[in-house]
């Protein structure tokens, strides 16, 4: 293992690994936004709503992310739509993981026990209050974990951009073997750089799961 | 006798599918009257019960609680209305107590006061201390409902009821999930609401409770009323066979 040359290259990484980062710290709060609406479309009273919502779900799901991904930035620019290679990999990416997130959502409301919502309308209380003061509080506490499964997945698949020319930890793995024939410690750096990310996406997770429980 | 009665149920019937859940039921229950209702398991006695608040709709029929019709039609969004405003005045209690786990005792109390009836922070607690000391419970307000008993949990669900000042109160077998050294506490509670004459109806499995507290008695079975009258004609001397077998059955279930 050549050790010099991973000290040399290894500034290049840290800043790649950032750039992935930041990636996937976009990504989550896109996926969040999509996944809560295709959540609230899909457990909407009306059916076109409920349409829509499994529409998206099925279609971005059923789909690999890397084909979302071209699609958005190779075959954008073909309908008027010209982002650059950071922002149609976040694009891409997150509204992928928001099809994801939706079924973890849904999944943790439709989770919290029925009587729940009974004993909440008994009072008087209307769909939107018991939903907003019964029924999510509880739901919430549910999907911090499942969230973070879908969390991990979005970081790791970050990778995706690569092709489209993000200078994250994969693509710029790539470019140093390009130069310098090695492989075996390039991919090594970066994956040990993901691990960490990973590591502490999953603490920072697991530290908000315990603190959800307590209270 | 008021010549309307409080609660007036005429002609209730509900299906799902082709499975007929409740046929032709009239029932009117002045304020103050006591009622039980008993009869087998899936006779039709709790969709009755939730049909009074619009858990269950009826399919047809109509529901009337003090001159207002329960079971209105109107368009969704009248609708909703109509029944958040209704169930203000009756309250339920259910066979599993449905608690709200992520809030204390007070914070279930409060919830719905606070947001329906815009009272203050002062007032509702006031209210949730007023309420727990009515059922032996004020040393628990600020506990979470994982650290109750059965007992306690349904008592607070009582409570959480009354803080509403409910017209009606409804309960739904509301003791049978409980161990039974327990269910003695609850009924207690549900004994000092009948001498502070709240309008109840109870639909139990408690045959010595309902004979003790109640004003009458209508046993149900296949979704019609077999039979209704007082008490002590119910569980002395019935006059149908179905409510004599089920009685039998019943008393010798609980030796």
């Amino acid at each position: 293992m050549d050790i010099d040359l991973i000290l040399r290259v290894y500034p290049f990484f840290i800043e790649a690994a950032w750039v992935t980062i930041q990636l996937s710290v976009l990504t989550t709060i896109l996926g969040l936004a999509c996944g809560a609406l295709g959540a609230a479309a899909r457990m909407s009273r009306l059916a076109v709503f409920r349409w829509i919502g499994a529409a998206y779900v099925s279609v971005f799901r059923g789909t690999p992310a890397l084909i979302q991904v071209f699609i958005l930035y190779f075959g954008g620019p073909q309908i008027g739509i010209q982002l650059d290679s950071f922002a149609a990999g976040t694009i891409a990416l997150g509204v992928n993981i928001g099809a994801y997130m939706t079924e973890t959502i849904r999944g943790a409301i439709v989770s919290v026990d029925k009587g729940q919502t009974e004993a909440s309308r008994t009072l008087g209380m209307s769909r939107w209050k018991t939903m907003r003061y019964v029924i999510l509080p509880q739901a919430m506490r549910m999907m911090i974990r499942p969230l973070g499964v879908n969390i991990n997945a979005l970081i790791k698949g970050t990778a995706l951009v690569a092709p489209i020319s993000v200078v994250e930890l994969t693509y710029t793995a790539q470019r140093f073997i390009g130069s310098t024939y090695k492989p075996f410690e390039m991919f090594l750096l970066a994956g040990l750089l993901y691990m960490v990310i990973i590591y502490v996406a999953g603490q920072g997770i697991a530290w908000l799961d315990r603190r959800a429980r307590i209270t | 006798m008021p010549d309307t009665p409080f609660i007036d149920i005429r002609h209730a019937a509900k299906s799902f599918g082709s499975l007929e859940v409740l046929k032709d039921i009239n029932l009117q229950v002045q304020k103050g009257q006591i009622v039980a209702i008993i009869g087998p398991s899936g006779s039709g006695k709790s969709t009755l019960l939730r049909a009074i608040n619009e858990l269950d709709p009826l399919t047809s029929g109509e529901v009337w609680l003090e001159g207002v019709q329960v079971n209105k039609k109107l368009s969704h969004s009248q609708y909703e209305k109509h029944v958040n405003q209704v169930r203000q005045d009756i309250g339920m209690v259910f066979q599993h107590f449905n608690l709200f786990p992520h809030l204390t005792v007070r914070g279930n109390i409060t919830l719905a006061p606070k947001l329906l009836k815009g009272i203050s922070t002062e007032e509702a607690n006031r209210l949730a201390e007023e309420q727990l000391a009515k059922v032996g419970l004020s040393e628990k307000i600020d506990a979470y409902p994982s650290q109750l008993s059965g007992g306690q949990k349904q008592r607070v669900a009582i409570a959480r009821a009354l803080a509403m000042k409910p017209k009606v109160m409804l309960f739904d077998e509301a003791t049978s999930a409980l161990d039974p050294e327990l269910v003695e506490e609850v009924n207690l509670v549900m004994k000092q609401l009948a001498q502070e004459h709240m309008t109840m109806i109870i639909v139990t499995h408690e045959m010595g409770f309902a004979q003790d507290v109640c004003d009458r008695v209508l046993f149900m079975d296949q979704g019609v009323v077999v039979e209704e009258g007082p008490p002590d004609v119910i569980f002395r001397n019935p006059e149908n066979e179905r409510t004599r077998n089920f009685l039998r059955k019943h008393l010798a279930a609980q030796k």
